[in-house]
């Protein structure tokens, strides 16, 4: 029996939610299956012409991504508020902020990261050229990560309401509208041939501010709603 | 060691209590009574620092709980009523996952170990959820095995659920807290002999 620093804590944080994401395959699934089914309905709906799905793909797949992503936030402190492990969580020695990042860390590893992966796979029932989708998946890379960071304060926020899922999409998604309008945006570029530098680097600040203020942002917000 | 200075407590239009002051010495025990609803457990929330008093302060060593949280939480073993555990988790899984949050790393010898002592040896891989009441319960106050480091414990309802040979072994552990110089808040219906002092509070509706 030893006293273990913040990296073994941080680490057990995210094994115990990748963990209980593989004993509960089906919840993982879900987003996935949403997400692949959302944006395959839009070439059977619209047509076969390549130009027009060439044209709505970068949204079709980012509104697709965000509305997946909204699936499994819901969860992600729900059952450790029900359970007693947020009061546990909060009163461990080391900072909430740091714990709270590896559930992100967690959540964004089993309802991002899939997408981001299958991604290019489903741009290519839109026709799209090996450019844009290699564009689309840095986007997604970058993008995904800032989608579960916002949605956690949000989760955070909604946590113990009732009705807490609709409540929790009225104040994400619109939250989510700046990563919409540049990761779809250089998709769009990528498609035009013009350089998606631009749209890149400002997805990457995006994470960066996402990254230093989220999690502080939820953990204040759990601490709330511990009260 | 841990003090409780004029806490007042109003939850929603009710006031639980107000002006509550106690003192615990090391190895000192506090029972806190009181009929259902009258705020044992809001109290315990108070003494971790869980929840913001409404007025007056608790203090341990010294030094307020909320404002040095990350020393006192070093110090501070609690156990809520909720269990704290992963439905979907083994009793072995959940402990080494909630001592880890813990801050406490803990060889697997030592698991098996503190399993066996309280009776989960031979159902350490099956989910909590198909555990009984009563098994679950233990399985959550085997954190108490590796609580010697935690000069605090607080504890709620530690007893519910359990049987006598079980209540014997919390027991046991909250004697051995007291002999190590330790304090022990805890809450419980039951009535429980212990060897040493027991200071207690009595909660009113």
């Amino acid at each position: 029996m030893t006293a273990i620093g913040l990296a073994p804590v941080f680490a057990a944080v995210v094994r115990r939610d990748l963990t209980l994401a593989l004993r509960r395959r089906s919840d993982v699934l879900t987003t996935l299956f949403f997400f692949v089914i959302v944006v395959s309905l839009f070439p059977l709906g619209v047509g076969t012409q390549s130009n027009i799905l060439r044209s709505i793909a970068p949204g079709v797949v980012w509104v697709a991504a965000l509305l997946a992503s909204m699936l499994a936030l819901v969860r992600l402190f729900a059952s450790d508020f029900d359970d007693g492990t947020l009061e546990q969580l909060t009163l461990s020695p080391q900072p909430l902020v740091l714990l709270v990042a590896g559930k992100v860390l967690a959540h964004w590893l089993v309802s991002g990261l899939p997408l981001v992966l299958i991604a290019p796979l489903l741009g290519l029932q839109f026709d799209l050229p090996a450019a844009a989708l290699r564009t689309m998946t840095v986007a997604l890379l970058l993008g995904t990560p800032c989608l579960s960071l916002i949605g956690a304060v949000g989760a955070a926020l909604t946590l113990g309401v009732r009705g807490a899922g609709g409540l929790l999409a009225l104040l994400v998604l619109p939250l989510y509208i700046p990563v919409l309008i540049f990761g779809a945006g250089a998709v769009s570029a990528a498609l035009d041939g013009m350089s998606v530098n631009g749209q890149l680097s400002v997805l990457g600040a995006l994470l960066l501010i996402a990254l230093a203020l989220a999690p502080w942002a939820a953990a204040t917000a759990l601490r709330i709603a511990l009260e | 060691m841990l003090e409780a200075l004029g806490l007042d407590c109003i939850r929603g239009q009710r006031r639980l209590f107000r002006d509550l002051s106690f003192d615990l010495a090391p190895g000192q025990m506090l029972w806190v009574l009181g009929p259902n609803g009258s705020g044992k457990t809001t109290l315990l929330r108070l003494l971790c620092g869980l929840l913001r008093p409404d007025g007056g302060g608790v203090r341990w060593k010294g030094k307020d709980v909320r404002r040095f949280s990350e020393t006192f939480h070093e110090d501070l073993l609690y156990l809520g009523h909720a269990p704290a555990g992963k439905e979907d988790l083994s009793s072995r899984e959940n402990l080494c996952f909630g001592l880890a949050q813990m801050g406490i790393g803990v060889a697997s010898h030592e698991v098996d170990s503190a399993l066996e002592e309280f009776g989960l040896a031979d159902l350490e891989t099956i989910p909590a959820r198909a555990l009984s009441q009563g098994q679950r319960r233990r399985a959550a106050l085997t954190r108490l095995a590796f609580g010697a480091d935690r000069p605090l414990w607080i504890l709620d309802e530690p007893f519910t659920a359990l049987d006598t040979q079980a209540v014997e072994l919390v027991r046991v552990h909250l004697a051995r807290q007291q002999t190590r110089g330790g304090c022990v808040v805890f809450t419980s219906h039951q009535d429980i002999e212990f060897p040493g002092a027991v200071k207690q509070v009595q909660l009113v509706q």
